[in-house]
């Protein structure tokens, strides 16, 4: 299949046109733009048919793709930081609506300070709101990632919206070659959008009525439920579409190099690449080190990782947020997981680029120092740190 | 006199209180609709009374999503039937006075502005009164709400409505107007002219509320008439900017005649300067009396000069 290099954003941008949604609405907001710039200019060359929504806020961004999905539409929207917290009300009432919107989120830090650059705390704080999401570490993975998200959020067992995210910056604004499949193919591989429940005047129905406490609890199980049949369908979409496009990324968590590794690295995103390279760099000294790489991270692939990690004696697990007075989000998830399954790994947080601080090899190296050392000890001694931080004065 | 269709798109067994002016108000819009539309609909009164689950009293397909989202999500529904090449079914968005004036502001402005082919419909009643009648941009001067109490320094809402029609037609909408449930034919014209235009458009219904205004349950209508009748509430419309078919008043009433019709102005009778503040709420009235030349009486506008 043919190559082209392009940013990532315009990967995207190729990924959402071949998907032909009918309505995209969206705000733009650094580092989401070059997205919906591209998307504009698809729309304006006629090479996309739908409409384009532009909108005053993101808030109305995600409405406005509330009333279109539930009209029968499929829609589109993009955005990050600031913009997705205040979609944030939407996401959860989408989800509520089961109206499967897709969105890709260029991920950036939430201020204050202000700061446009990369980390993930705007997606961990939606991802208790029932929305699908799926962490891409390259430009390919996240322009895969956006077609399969229409297949997997619009199947009728699921019905959920889901979230592509991308590192802002690292992958949004880099240029990387990639392969974009035909759009006869995406027509192959993704049926149209028609969903047994809409707003139509033939058949009116009332949606976004007020669930009492007598059914509240049913309601917000069948989104749960969604979720849990979610972690079948997911998978399955992933390798029907390898299959189709020659891809090799088939699960919902990818493992390198864990076969015999005794210190694994666990992540999400972009700095997988880095992790992987100096993995590669510390077996050649001798080090059984691997990585995971979590491709999805709602609904949470705890049985995939209670597997990967049986046999790992201590996990490093990098996360690129905080949750101020708790721990990283991603270690916090595992955490709970690999306990209540009765695993005594040792486990350590590393946080590390925050607002765009550079993750190097170097800081990957250090939290492996620190791993080895924690492991040679017996002892967690220190279970949250942070990475490259500076000390006071300096 | 001409006769109501009889088609029902808002049927009763809704949970409004009895003498809603609000249920009155969405049962005679939506008959105006004739039933090929999508409706949108703010948290609120309407939302909540109307689907109480498993139960619906919409007859026409219908969502609530947010409180502050009703235009946006209709703005999203146009554009969705756009694109699929439905344009013959028209959209409409509902909200209640807070949804409208305050929390959905920003997006209300933002589908007028994008031109979308909605027309908005804003029933007024003065209060957020879903969350028990606290104070909203449209609530009166001098309203007794329960976070605008009277008390000793305090003579109720101490700012004047905000004036949404105004903001409606700064947008350059080629139809707006307001309506009142007193008068059920203009009402219906109204929201059907407002349906037709190609483009968005916005209505606003006063919808007097029993429960919040603090009036018996059979005053309704009588009390929407009285807010026409003392030039509080003005009937026109904006055709392209241009005010066009005042309804014009014979004998204006003292806004006095209203006030004291209800609860909210209690107070203002009290004490001896609430007599200063219904001067002030008069001086709203005078002001629309001039502002739209309402009064088609001589005596009347000598009157009120004094």
């Amino acid at each position: 299949m043919k190559r082209e290099v392009m940013e990532g954003s315009h990967a995207v941008a190729h990924a959402v046109k071949r998907c032909d949604p009918n309505v995209i609405a969206a705000y733009p907001i650094t580092p989401q733009t070059h997205i919906v710039e591209k998307i504009s200019q698809f729309v304006a060359d006629g090479e996309m048919g739908g409409e384009y929504i532009r909108v005053e806020s993101e808030f109305s961004a995600m409405s406005s793709c509330v009333g279109a999905s539930a009209t029968g539409a499929r829609t589109f929207t993009a955005t990050g930081s600031q913009g997705l917290l205040l979609m944030n009300e939407v996401i959860y009432n989408a989800s509520g609506l089961r109206l499967p919107i897709v969105m890709v989120v260029a991920n950036r830090t939430v201020g204050a300070p202000i700061n446009i650059w990369n980390d993930h705390s705007d997606s961990m704080a939606v991802r208790d709101s029932g929305c699908i999401q799926l962490y891409g570490e390259t430009n390919q993975e996240v322009l895969d990632m956006t077609i399969q998200s229409y297949k997997i959020a619009e199947n009728e067992d699921i019905m959920l919206p889901a979230m592509v995210c991308m590192d802002g910056f690292i992958l949004t604004h880099t240029y990387e070659p990639v392969s974009i499949p035909s759009a006869d193919k995406v027509k192959d591989f993704l049926p149209e959008y028609d969903p047994e429940v809409k707003l139509d005047p033939e058949d009116p129905v009332t949606m976004g009525t007020v669930g009492f406490p007598k059914d509240f609890t049913e309601i917000k199980y069948q989104q749960f439920d969604a979720m849990e049949k979610s972690k079948e369908i997911i998978p399955e979409v992933f390798e029907e579409f390898s299959q189709s496009f020659g891809r090799d990324q088939e699960g919902m968590i990818e493992e390198y190099k864990t076969d015999d590794a005794e210190i694994v690295l666990l992540s999400l995103g972009s700095v997988m690449g880095t992790v992987k390279d100096t993995v590669d760099k510390l077996r050649k000294d001798g080090k059984k080190i691997g990585a995971i790489k979590i491709r999805v991270y709602r609904p949470f692939p705890e049985e995939e990782l209670i597997n990967a990690l049986e046999d790992v004696e201590f996990v490093g697990v990098i996360d690129k947020n905080i949750s101020l007075g708790k721990k990283g989000a991603l270690y916090t998830d595992l955490a709970e997981s690999l306990r209540t399954a009765g695993s005594d790994v040792m486990m350590a947080n590393f946080i590390m680029g925050l607002g765009g601080r550079d993750v190097t090899q170097s800081s990957i190296k250090e939290a492996v120092e620190d791993s080895i050392g924690m492991l040679r000890k017996g002892r967690v001694d220190k279970e949250l740190k942070f990475i490259d931080i500076k000390e006071a004065g300096k | 006199m001409t006769r109501l269709k009889e088609d029902e798109y808002f049927t009763s067994g809704h949970r409004a209180c009895a003498g809603c002016g609000l249920a009155l108000g969405a049962r005679l819009a939506t008959k105006a609709t004739g039933g090929n539309v999508i409706s949108t609909c703010s948290t609120g009164c309407l939302e909540v009374v109307s689907s109480p689950y498993p139960q619906s009293s919409w007859e026409i397909p219908w969502i609530h999503s947010l409180f502050e989202n009703s235009a946006s999500v209709a703005s999203g529904i146009e554009a969705a039937l756009k694109s699929m090449g439905k344009d013959d079914t028209e959209v409409v968005g509902m909200g209640g006075d807070g949804a409208t004036a305050d929390i959905g502001m920003r997006g209300l402005s933002g589908m007028f502005e994008r031109g979308h082919d909605v027309a908005y419909l804003c029933f007024d009643n003065e209060a957020y009164m879903n969350t028990g009648i606290q104070r909203s941009g449209s609530t009166p001067l001098n309203a007794s709400t329960t976070t605008s109490p009277p008390g000793e320094y305090s003579f109720g809402n101490d700012r004047p409505k905000k004036d949404l029609l105004e903001i409606a037609v700064a947008h350059g909408l080629d139809y707006v107007a307001p309506a009142s449930i007193a008068y059920t034919e203009d009402l219906i014209e109204k929201v059907e002219k407002a349906i037709d235009v190609d483009g968005p458009s916005y209505i606003q219904i006063h919808t007097p509320c029993p429960t919040g205004w603090g009036f018996p349950e059979d005053k309704t209508i009588e009390i929407a008439k009285l807010a026409v009748e003392t030039g509080l509430f003005v009937l026109y419309e904006r055709v392209k900017g241009d005010i066009k078919n005042v309804k014009k008043i014979d004998d204006r009433k003292p806004v006095k005649e209203y006030l004291k019709t209800q609860k909210r102005f209690k107070h203002l009778f009290k004490k001896e300067e609430g007599e200063k503040e219904i001067e002030k709420i008069q001086e709203i009235a005078n002001y629309n009396a001039n502002k739209f030349s309402l009064d088609s009486n001589e005596y009347l506008d000598e009157r009120t000069k004094e």
